[in-house]
């Protein structure tokens, strides 16, 4: 079966987003207000075969906790769909 | 003692490490590819700067997968000398062989010039020899260099000595405005537990030369020479 993965990866909370922080800025430029926080992540998508929902779920596991993300700075989230 | 550095693509001080070792500390020093799987016998092997795979991903990232990384973290196991400077740093790190992560500087640049560090240790080989009172000026030049660890591990980094080196202005004073890039606690190099893995982000091969006009990083390398022997 194939599948594609759609994962999130963002900073934690705990940490400065100096991007998001200067986009921030640029959107009070804009005139946009009200704005409380801008945090920028990663949008990652990956398709891929599995025999079942189980198995793509553990591979994008894998590759989100082992690679895709650094689970010191970076928390991670994803759905999967079949095709 | 055999000296083996790294070469990923997109590392870009292999061979300025290479000549400070081999000509300004007259060690036998090899390069390892990256897709070797043998260390050659080597007795020290040193991960350079640069911009391996393109800093995609995350800086050292996809490095860490390298292939010889698997012997890479085997020689750091089993009590074998590692050190990761600048993106070696970020390598170490993302292999878990020295806790933390460096992130973004805080002000979002790029940072190339030189700034001063200080010992902050008698406990390792890396910093042992060296005068705990002197400002030593070594160049900088990365955009991820801010030091970041959870506040357990930071506190374990601080009760087991493992903080290598922080920044300071040319007094020494390790104050916020000599913190180039927001590191915690003006954190510049760490090693791990068992004192055999070192990173640092500043570039003591860019100073070891008398013709640079700087030779305070040559001091820094020279203290992997003072304990063990020379090789020829």
């Amino acid at each position: 079966m194939k599948f594609i993965a759609a994962i999130d990866v963002m900073p934690i909370k705990e940490i400065l987003d100096p991007q998001g922080k200067a986009v921030m800025l640029g959107l009070g430029n804009l005139g946009i207000q009200q704005i409380d926080t801008v945090r920028i992540g990663k949008h990652i998508s990956i398709q891929l075969d599995a025999a079942d929902e189980a198995e793509a779920r553990t591979k994008i596991e894998t590759a989100c906790s082992k690679l895709l993300a650094n689970l010191i700075m970076e928390e991670y989230t994803f759905t999967l769909q079949a095709l | 003692m055999k000296f083996g550095v790294v070469v990923f693509p997109g590392s870009n001080c292999d061979d300025d490490t290479v000549f400070a070792l081999r000509y300004n500390l007259k060690q036998e020093v090899v390069k390892l590819w990256h897709k070797d799987h043998d260390l050659q016998g080597c007795d020290f092997v040193i991960l350079p700067g640069g911009f391996s795979y393109g800093d995609y991903l995350r800086s050292g990232a996809i490095a860490r997968f390298s292939p010889i990384m698997n012997e890479v973290v085997a020689h750091a196991n089993r009590g074998g000398y590692v050190m990761g400077i600048c993106n070696g740093f970020q390598i170490v790190c993302e292999a878990g062989l020295t806790p933390g992560v460096l992130l973004r500087n805080n002000g979002q640049k790029f940072i190339s010039k030189n700034i001063y560090l200080k010992s902050q240790t008698p406990h390792s080989m890396l910093t042992a020899g060296l005068d705990p009172d002197r400002a030593l000026k070594i160049p900088i030049a990365h955009a991820e260099g801010r030091y970041f660890a959870d506040a357990d591990t930071l506190k374990a980094l601080n009760d087991n000595d493992q903080i290598l080196f922080r920044y300071c202005d040319a007094d020494g004073q390790m104050t916020d405005a000599a913190n180039p890039n927001g590191s915690l606690e003006n954190i510049a190099g760490v090693c791990n537990a068992h004192r055999n893995v070192f990173g640092m982000m500043p570039h003591p091969e860019r100073a070891a030369d008398a013709a640079l006009g700087n030779t305070d990083g040559k001091l820094i390398l020279e203290q992997l020479l003072a304990v063990l022997p020379a090789s020829f």
